[in-house]
């Protein structure tokens, strides 16, 4: 996870190197343009800009094979889930996952997801997600990082280690 | 990424403790029995090297390079962190290309504040991995030494625990692995910098070994006879 600015935040997973190179490109030029222009980038055009830049490094001599998603809080338009892909498509979600976790999450999300869920429940979902992962997952994932996002910006939730022993 | 090596390091309350073997291999035999696999770089940052021998050689002087240039210009020594991601900056352009070096950089950080000074210690890699530890071991010959280190490494060992420890993860990685053996070299790295280990050739602990072996089940059937 990689800090954006004070109300994004940048998952990035892919080819090893490629991953921590390509986000903190991103993650240092959207704090420039925050220098230069006194005020953040949104997270629409944050996602935008991640976008541009896989698009011209695609079809370079070197491409860099990163999944990511972008998750920002917008003042004027409330929160926002970015999905992006190695190939540089973008699309705007309510919920997502990448890798071949989700192949077992993304049902669950789209059975239980509601636009208006609590915190609580919003945890609760995804400690479900968890569970089915270690249930049906063949790597065993002992730990995750959860953060949250909203007006007031970033925090850092309970680490869920529901797989350790 | 997997060579004919093992070489290991590991954190400790004394500092951190380097160990490498001295095989060369060149497609299935030995192009050099006494090799250096530990290079320092400067009094407080020793190098392992994985991968390609003279890529390795190659940039660990760049890297030498560019820290004394650092030192010069800023009136200070970069720090292990720092040092790292140089060098994975440096590696990123040759990313997909044939080069191969796997780094593990064993420093000791010096400077006022206590979160930020002390052992440290980077693997750096040509893929573009840059990870931060209290124990790596990088080679052919890792797993086996993994499990002996993964056995005995605490924050706690004494220097001379530390170094038998380190010297036995390398001699049973040695006796299992083709790809490594020979001597071991060994590198200690403090506050008041590094200080080598003279070469000691494992040959003599195999025989060593072999001998008490022997003696232990001469023993046991003696033992046994008796009863």
């Amino acid at each position: 996870m990689f800090k954006l600015s004070e109300k994004i935040l940048l998952l990035c997973v892919g080819e090893a190197g490629d991953t921590v190179q390509f986000a903190e490109y991103i993650q240092k030029n959207v704090q420039l343009y925050k220098m230069r222009n006194g005020y953040e980038l949104s997270p629409s055009a944050a996602a935008n800009f991640t976008r541009k830049n896989l698009a011209d490094y695609l079809r370079s001599r070197t491409p860099y094979h990163v999944n990511l998603l972008l998750a920002g809080y917008d003042d004027t338009d409330g929160p926002g889930l970015y999905y992006m892909d190695y190939l540089s498509s973008l699309a705007k979600a309510p919920f997502a996952a990448h890798g071949y976790g989700a192949y077992l999450t993304l049902s669950i999300l789209d059975r239980y997801y509601r636009p208006d869920l609590s915190r609580d429940e919003a945890v609760d979902l995804l400690k479900k997600c968890v569970e089915e992962l270690n249930k049906r997952f063949i790597l065993n994932l002992p730990s995750f990082t959860v953060r949250l996002i909203d007006k007031e910006g970033i925090h850092d939730l309970e680490k869920l280690t529901l797989g350790a022993k | 990424m997997a060579h004919g090596t093992t070489t290991l390091a590991f954190m400790f309350q004394g500092g951190v403790m380097a160990a490498a073997d001295t095989r060369s291999s060149c497609s299935g035999l030995v192009a050099c029995p006494a090799s250096q696999k530990i290079l320092p770089i400067h009094s407080h940052l020793v190098g392992l090297t994985s991968g390609t021998s003279a890529d390795c050689a190659l940039w660990k002087r760049i890297l030498a390079r560019e820290l004394r240039l650092y030192q010069l210009r800023h009136g200070r020594r970069l720090s292990t962190s720092g040092a790292a991601k140089l060098l994975s900056h440096m590696l990123h352009p040759f990313k997909g290309t044939e080069l191969c070096v796997a780094a593990t950089l064993c420093g000791w950080d010096g400077g006022e504040k206590m979160n930020l000074s002390g052992p440290r210690l980077f693997y750096v890699c040509s893929d573009g991995t840059r990870l931060r530890g209290m124990l790596f071991s990088v080679g052919s010959g890792s797993p086996y030494a993994y499990s002996i280190l993964d056995q005995g490494v605490h924050w706690g060992l004494t220097v001379d625990e530390a170094k038998s420890i380190a010297r036995e993860a390398v001699y049973r990685a040695t006796y299992r692995d083709a790809y490594s053996g020979n001597c071991v070299d060994m590198y200690h790295i403090t506050s008041k910098g590094w200080t080598r280990r003279n070469r000691e050739d494992l040959k003599e602990e195999y025989y060593r070994e072999k001998e008490r072996r022997k003696h232990e089940k001469t023993e046991r059937r003696d033992v046994a006879f008796s009863d």
